[in-house]
Protein backbone atom coordinates (compact mmCIF):
# COMPACT_ATOMS: atom_id res chain seq x y z
CA UNK A 1 0.00 0.00 0.00
CA UNK A 2 2.71 2.44 0.93
CA UNK A 3 5.24 1.72 -1.77
CA UNK A 4 3.95 2.84 -5.11
CA UNK A 5 4.52 0.29 -7.83
CA UNK A 6 3.63 -0.19 -11.45
CA UNK A 7 0.20 -1.57 -10.54
CA UNK A 8 -0.84 1.68 -8.90
CA UNK A 9 -0.15 3.65 -12.05
CA UNK A 10 -1.85 1.06 -14.24
CA UNK A 11 -4.93 1.13 -12.01
CA UNK A 12 -5.06 4.91 -12.13
CA UNK A 13 -4.81 4.76 -15.93
CA UNK A 14 -7.58 2.14 -16.08
CA UNK A 15 -9.87 4.30 -13.94
CA UNK A 16 -9.28 7.41 -16.04
CA UNK A 17 -9.73 5.39 -19.25
CA UNK A 18 -13.05 4.05 -18.00
CA UNK A 19 -14.22 7.53 -17.02
CA UNK A 20 -13.41 8.68 -20.55
CA UNK A 21 -15.38 5.79 -22.05
CA UNK A 22 -18.34 6.53 -19.76
CA UNK A 23 -18.20 10.16 -20.89
CA UNK A 24 -18.38 9.13 -24.53
CA UNK A 25 -21.22 6.67 -23.94
CA UNK A 26 -23.46 8.71 -21.72
CA UNK A 27 -23.04 12.26 -22.92
CA UNK A 28 -25.98 13.39 -24.98
CA UNK A 29 -25.57 17.13 -24.77
CA UNK A 30 -22.34 18.36 -26.14
CA UNK A 31 -19.84 17.15 -28.71
CA UNK A 32 -17.05 19.17 -27.11
CA UNK A 33 -17.34 17.11 -23.93
CA UNK A 34 -16.95 13.98 -26.06
CA UNK A 35 -13.72 15.41 -27.48
CA UNK A 36 -12.58 16.07 -23.91
CA UNK A 37 -13.35 12.44 -23.02
CA UNK A 38 -11.14 11.36 -25.91
CA UNK A 39 -8.38 13.52 -24.45
CA UNK A 40 -8.89 11.74 -21.11
CA UNK A 41 -8.51 8.36 -22.82
CA UNK A 42 -5.30 9.46 -24.51
CA UNK A 43 -4.08 10.72 -21.14
CA UNK A 44 -4.68 7.29 -19.62
CA UNK A 45 -2.68 5.69 -22.44
CA UNK A 46 0.13 8.15 -21.78
CA UNK A 47 0.14 7.24 -18.08
CA UNK A 48 0.51 3.58 -19.01
CA UNK A 49 3.37 4.23 -21.40
CA UNK A 50 5.28 6.49 -19.01
CA UNK A 51 4.80 4.12 -16.05
CA UNK A 52 6.09 1.14 -18.02
CA UNK A 53 8.95 3.21 -19.38
CA UNK A 54 10.10 4.16 -15.90
CA UNK A 55 9.58 0.79 -14.27
CA UNK A 56 11.37 -1.31 -16.89
CA UNK A 57 14.02 1.36 -17.41
CA UNK A 58 13.53 1.87 -21.13
CA UNK A 59 13.18 5.27 -22.71
CA UNK A 60 11.08 4.21 -25.72
CA UNK A 61 7.81 4.61 -23.86
CA UNK A 62 8.46 8.27 -23.20
CA UNK A 63 9.33 8.87 -26.86
CA UNK A 64 6.08 7.23 -27.89
CA UNK A 65 4.22 9.40 -25.38
CA UNK A 66 5.72 12.43 -27.08
CA UNK A 67 4.33 11.31 -30.44
CA UNK A 68 0.94 10.55 -28.90
CA UNK A 69 0.91 14.09 -27.52
CA UNK A 70 1.59 15.41 -31.01
CA UNK A 71 -1.17 13.42 -32.61
CA UNK A 72 -3.59 14.30 -29.81
CA UNK A 73 -2.95 17.99 -30.31
CA UNK A 74 -3.52 17.68 -34.06
CA UNK A 75 -6.69 15.66 -33.47
CA UNK A 76 -8.06 18.22 -31.02
CA UNK A 77 -7.41 21.05 -33.48
CA UNK A 78 -9.11 19.26 -36.37
CA UNK A 79 -12.02 18.09 -34.22
CA UNK A 80 -12.69 21.55 -32.88
CA UNK A 81 -12.51 22.98 -36.40
CA UNK A 82 -15.10 20.46 -37.55
CA UNK A 83 -17.32 21.37 -34.59
CA UNK A 84 -17.05 25.07 -35.41
CA UNK A 85 -18.03 24.43 -39.02
CA UNK A 86 -20.92 22.19 -37.96
CA UNK A 87 -22.17 24.79 -35.49
CA UNK A 88 -22.04 27.43 -38.22
CA UNK A 89 -24.09 25.28 -40.56
CA UNK A 90 -26.74 23.86 -38.25
CA UNK A 91 -26.68 26.09 -35.15
CA UNK A 92 -26.36 23.24 -32.67
CA UNK A 93 -23.78 20.77 -31.45
CA UNK A 94 -26.09 18.75 -29.24
CA UNK A 95 -25.27 15.11 -29.74
CA UNK A 96 -28.88 14.01 -30.04
CA UNK A 97 -29.58 16.54 -32.78
CA UNK A 98 -26.70 15.32 -34.93
CA UNK A 99 -28.29 12.51 -36.87
CA UNK A 100 -27.62 13.30 -40.48
CA UNK A 101 -25.36 10.27 -40.75
CA UNK A 102 -27.87 7.69 -39.57
CA UNK A 103 -27.37 4.52 -41.50
CA UNK B 1 9.07 6.93 0.41
CA UNK B 2 6.01 7.74 2.48
CA UNK B 3 5.91 11.25 1.10
CA UNK B 4 6.06 9.79 -2.40
CA UNK B 5 3.07 7.54 -1.83
CA UNK B 6 1.10 10.28 -0.04
CA UNK B 7 1.64 12.61 -2.98
CA UNK B 8 0.78 9.84 -5.41
CA UNK B 9 -2.57 9.27 -3.69
CA UNK B 10 -3.32 12.99 -3.48
CA UNK B 11 -2.58 13.65 -7.13
CA UNK B 12 -4.35 10.56 -8.41
CA UNK B 13 -7.39 11.35 -6.29
CA UNK B 14 -7.49 14.86 -7.74
CA UNK B 15 -7.04 13.40 -11.22
CA UNK B 16 -9.88 10.91 -10.85
CA UNK B 17 -12.30 13.37 -9.27
CA UNK B 18 -11.61 15.99 -11.90
CA UNK B 19 -11.96 13.39 -14.68
CA UNK B 20 -15.41 12.56 -13.31
CA UNK B 21 -16.25 16.24 -13.13
CA UNK B 22 -15.18 16.72 -16.76
CA UNK B 23 -17.92 14.37 -17.87
CA UNK B 24 -20.69 15.32 -15.44
CA UNK B 25 -20.39 19.11 -15.27
CA UNK B 26 -23.42 20.91 -16.55
CA UNK B 27 -21.40 23.89 -17.62
CA UNK B 28 -18.95 23.15 -20.42
CA UNK B 29 -16.56 25.87 -19.26
CA UNK B 30 -16.31 24.07 -15.91
CA UNK B 31 -15.58 20.86 -17.82
CA UNK B 32 -12.64 22.53 -19.54
CA UNK B 33 -11.32 23.82 -16.22
CA UNK B 34 -11.55 20.36 -14.68
CA UNK B 35 -9.75 18.99 -17.74
CA UNK B 36 -6.95 21.48 -17.06
CA UNK B 37 -6.84 20.35 -13.40
CA UNK B 38 -6.66 16.75 -14.56
CA UNK B 39 -3.74 17.46 -16.87
CA UNK B 40 -1.91 19.38 -14.16
CA UNK B 41 -2.22 16.60 -11.60
CA UNK B 42 -1.16 13.95 -14.10
CA UNK B 43 1.85 16.00 -15.10
CA UNK B 44 2.73 16.30 -11.41
CA UNK B 45 2.64 12.50 -11.30
CA UNK B 46 4.93 12.34 -14.34
CA UNK B 47 7.40 14.71 -12.71
CA UNK B 48 7.28 12.67 -9.49
CA UNK B 49 7.91 9.39 -11.27
CA UNK B 50 10.95 10.78 -13.08
CA UNK B 51 9.70 11.81 -16.50
CA UNK B 52 10.22 15.53 -16.03
CA UNK B 53 10.36 16.43 -19.69
CA UNK B 54 7.01 14.81 -20.45
CA UNK B 55 5.44 16.40 -17.40
CA UNK B 56 6.53 19.83 -18.50
CA UNK B 57 5.52 19.19 -22.12
CA UNK B 58 2.14 18.05 -20.82
CA UNK B 59 1.74 21.36 -19.01
CA UNK B 60 2.86 23.41 -21.99
CA UNK B 61 1.07 21.55 -24.77
CA UNK B 62 -2.11 20.46 -23.03
CA UNK B 63 -2.76 23.18 -20.51
CA UNK B 64 -1.20 25.94 -22.56
CA UNK B 65 -2.53 25.05 -25.98
CA UNK B 66 -5.15 22.32 -26.20
CA UNK B 67 -7.21 23.28 -23.15
CA UNK B 68 -7.12 26.94 -24.12
CA UNK B 69 -8.26 25.93 -27.60
CA UNK B 70 -11.17 24.05 -26.04
CA UNK B 71 -12.01 27.03 -23.87
CA UNK B 72 -11.87 29.34 -26.86
CA UNK B 73 -14.22 27.16 -28.90
CA UNK B 74 -16.66 26.73 -26.00
CA UNK B 75 -16.84 30.45 -25.45
CA UNK B 76 -16.99 31.27 -29.17
CA UNK B 77 -19.85 28.87 -29.83
CA UNK B 78 -21.83 30.09 -26.82
CA UNK B 79 -22.84 26.60 -25.76
CA UNK B 80 -21.51 26.80 -22.25
CA UNK B 81 -24.76 26.40 -20.35
CA UNK B 82 -26.45 23.08 -20.97
CA UNK B 83 -30.09 22.72 -20.28
CA UNK B 84 -31.19 19.63 -18.42
CA UNK B 85 -29.10 16.72 -17.27
CA UNK B 86 -25.94 15.89 -19.14
CA UNK B 87 -27.04 12.31 -19.81
CA UNK B 88 -30.73 12.79 -20.44
CA UNK B 89 -31.94 12.01 -23.89
CA UNK B 90 -34.99 13.12 -25.76
CA UNK B 91 -35.11 10.28 -28.25
CA UNK B 92 -34.57 6.90 -26.67
CA UNK B 93 -35.91 7.64 -23.19
CA UNK B 94 -32.59 7.01 -21.47
CA UNK B 95 -31.98 3.41 -22.47
CA UNK B 96 -28.40 4.30 -23.35
CA UNK B 97 -27.56 4.89 -19.69
CA UNK B 98 -27.63 1.29 -18.40
CA UNK B 99 -26.10 -0.01 -21.62
CA UNK B 100 -23.28 2.51 -21.49
CA UNK B 101 -22.61 1.87 -17.81
CA UNK B 102 -22.61 -1.89 -18.40
CA UNK B 103 -20.13 -1.68 -21.28
CA UNK B 104 -17.90 0.67 -19.29
CA UNK B 105 -17.95 -1.63 -16.27
CA UNK B 106 -17.02 -4.57 -18.50
CA UNK B 107 -14.14 -2.60 -19.96
CA UNK B 108 -12.99 -1.59 -16.48
CA UNK B 109 -13.05 -5.13 -15.12
CA UNK B 110 -11.21 -6.41 -18.19
CA UNK B 111 -8.51 -3.82 -17.58
CA UNK B 112 -8.32 -4.77 -13.89
CA UNK B 113 -8.04 -8.45 -14.78
CA UNK B 114 -5.22 -7.65 -17.20
CA UNK B 115 -3.45 -5.54 -14.58
CA UNK B 116 -3.75 -8.32 -12.03
CA UNK B 117 -2.62 -11.13 -14.28
CA UNK B 118 0.07 -9.95 -16.66
CA UNK B 119 3.79 -10.65 -16.35
CA UNK B 120 6.93 -9.66 -18.19
CA UNK B 121 8.19 -11.85 -20.96
CA UNK B 122 11.19 -13.89 -19.82
CA UNK B 123 13.95 -12.22 -21.85
CA UNK B 124 12.62 -8.70 -21.46
CA UNK B 125 15.80 -7.23 -20.05
CA UNK B 126 17.79 -8.40 -23.07
CA UNK B 127 15.35 -6.93 -25.57
CA UNK B 128 15.29 -3.41 -24.17
CA UNK B 129 16.65 -0.93 -26.62
CA UNK B 130 17.29 2.36 -24.84
CA UNK B 131 18.17 2.21 -21.19
CA UNK B 132 17.51 5.20 -19.01
CA UNK B 133 20.82 6.55 -17.87
CA UNK B 134 21.07 8.02 -14.40
CA UNK B 135 23.97 10.25 -15.31
CA UNK B 136 22.24 12.66 -17.69
CA UNK B 137 18.93 14.42 -17.22
CA UNK B 138 15.68 13.11 -18.59
CA UNK B 139 15.41 15.88 -21.17
CA UNK B 140 18.93 15.28 -22.42
CA UNK B 141 18.47 11.54 -22.77
CA UNK B 142 15.22 12.02 -24.69
CA UNK B 143 16.94 14.49 -26.97
CA UNK B 144 19.80 12.09 -27.54
CA UNK B 145 17.52 9.47 -29.06
CA UNK B 146 14.77 11.68 -30.46
CA UNK B 147 17.03 13.42 -32.94
CA UNK B 148 19.01 10.33 -33.90
CA UNK B 149 17.12 7.06 -33.76
CA UNK B 150 13.65 8.55 -34.08
CA UNK B 151 14.43 11.37 -36.48
CA UNK B 152 12.04 10.14 -39.18
CA UNK B 153 9.17 9.76 -36.73
CA UNK B 154 10.00 13.21 -35.44
CA UNK B 155 9.80 14.67 -38.94
CA UNK B 156 6.57 12.82 -39.66
CA UNK B 157 5.00 14.19 -36.49
CA UNK B 158 5.98 17.66 -37.68
CA UNK B 159 4.22 16.92 -40.97
CA UNK B 160 1.14 15.76 -39.05
CA UNK B 161 1.05 19.05 -37.18
CA UNK B 162 1.44 20.97 -40.43
CA UNK B 163 -1.40 19.05 -42.06
CA UNK B 164 -3.59 19.59 -39.00
CA UNK B 165 -2.87 23.31 -39.08
CA UNK B 166 -3.67 23.63 -42.77
CA UNK B 167 -6.75 21.45 -42.33
CA UNK B 168 -8.10 23.52 -39.47
CA UNK B 169 -7.61 26.73 -41.44
CA UNK B 170 -9.19 25.30 -44.59
CA UNK B 171 -12.15 23.93 -42.63
CA UNK B 172 -12.98 27.12 -40.81
CA UNK B 173 -12.13 29.57 -43.58
CA UNK B 174 -15.15 31.48 -44.81
CA UNK B 175 -15.27 33.73 -47.86
CA UNK B 176 -17.31 36.81 -47.05
CA UNK B 177 -19.06 38.74 -49.79
CA UNK B 178 -18.71 42.50 -49.92
CA UNK B 179 -15.40 42.77 -48.13
CA UNK B 180 -12.74 44.78 -49.91
CA UNK B 181 -9.38 43.10 -49.86
CA UNK B 182 -6.08 43.19 -51.61
CA UNK B 183 -5.57 41.18 -54.76
CA UNK B 184 -1.92 40.25 -54.69
CA UNK B 185 -2.02 38.71 -58.16
CA UNK B 186 -3.37 41.88 -59.68
CA UNK B 187 -0.88 44.01 -57.81
CA UNK B 188 2.13 41.95 -58.74
CA UNK B 189 1.18 41.37 -62.36
CA UNK B 190 0.72 45.07 -63.06
CA UNK B 191 2.98 46.17 -65.92
CA UNK B 192 4.54 49.52 -66.68
CA UNK B 193 2.31 50.07 -69.69
CA UNK B 194 -0.85 49.77 -67.58
CA UNK B 195 0.07 52.66 -65.35
CA UNK B 196 2.27 55.01 -67.37
CA UNK B 197 1.17 56.83 -70.47
CA UNK B 198 3.61 58.88 -72.49
CA UNK B 199 1.93 61.84 -74.13
CA UNK B 200 3.37 64.33 -76.54
CA UNK B 201 2.43 67.67 -74.98
CA UNK B 202 1.87 70.54 -77.38
CA UNK B 203 3.03 74.05 -76.58
CA UNK B 204 0.56 76.30 -74.78
CA UNK B 205 -2.19 73.72 -74.86
CA UNK B 206 -1.36 71.32 -72.13
CA UNK B 207 -2.52 67.80 -71.87
CA UNK B 208 -6.04 66.67 -71.29
CA UNK B 209 -6.22 63.94 -68.72
CA UNK B 210 -9.22 61.69 -68.87
CA UNK B 211 -9.77 60.54 -65.36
Amino acid sequence: MLSIGLGHYLTLAAIIFTIGVVGIFLNRKNVIVILMSIELILLAVNINLVAFSIFINDLSGQIFTLFILTVAAAEAAIGLAIIVVYFRNSDTIRVEEIKNLKG
Amino acid sequence: MIAHSVFFYIFSLIAIVSAVMVTVSKNTVHSVFFLILDFISISCLFIMIGAEFLGMIMLIVYVGAVAVLFLFVVMMLNVAEQKGQWFSSRWDGGTHIPVGLLVSLIIFFELIIVIGGWKYKPDLLNSLSINISTEVTNTRSIGNVLYTDYIFLFQISGMILLVAMIGAIVLTYRERAGVKRQSYVKQISRERDDGVDLVEAERNKGVKIDA
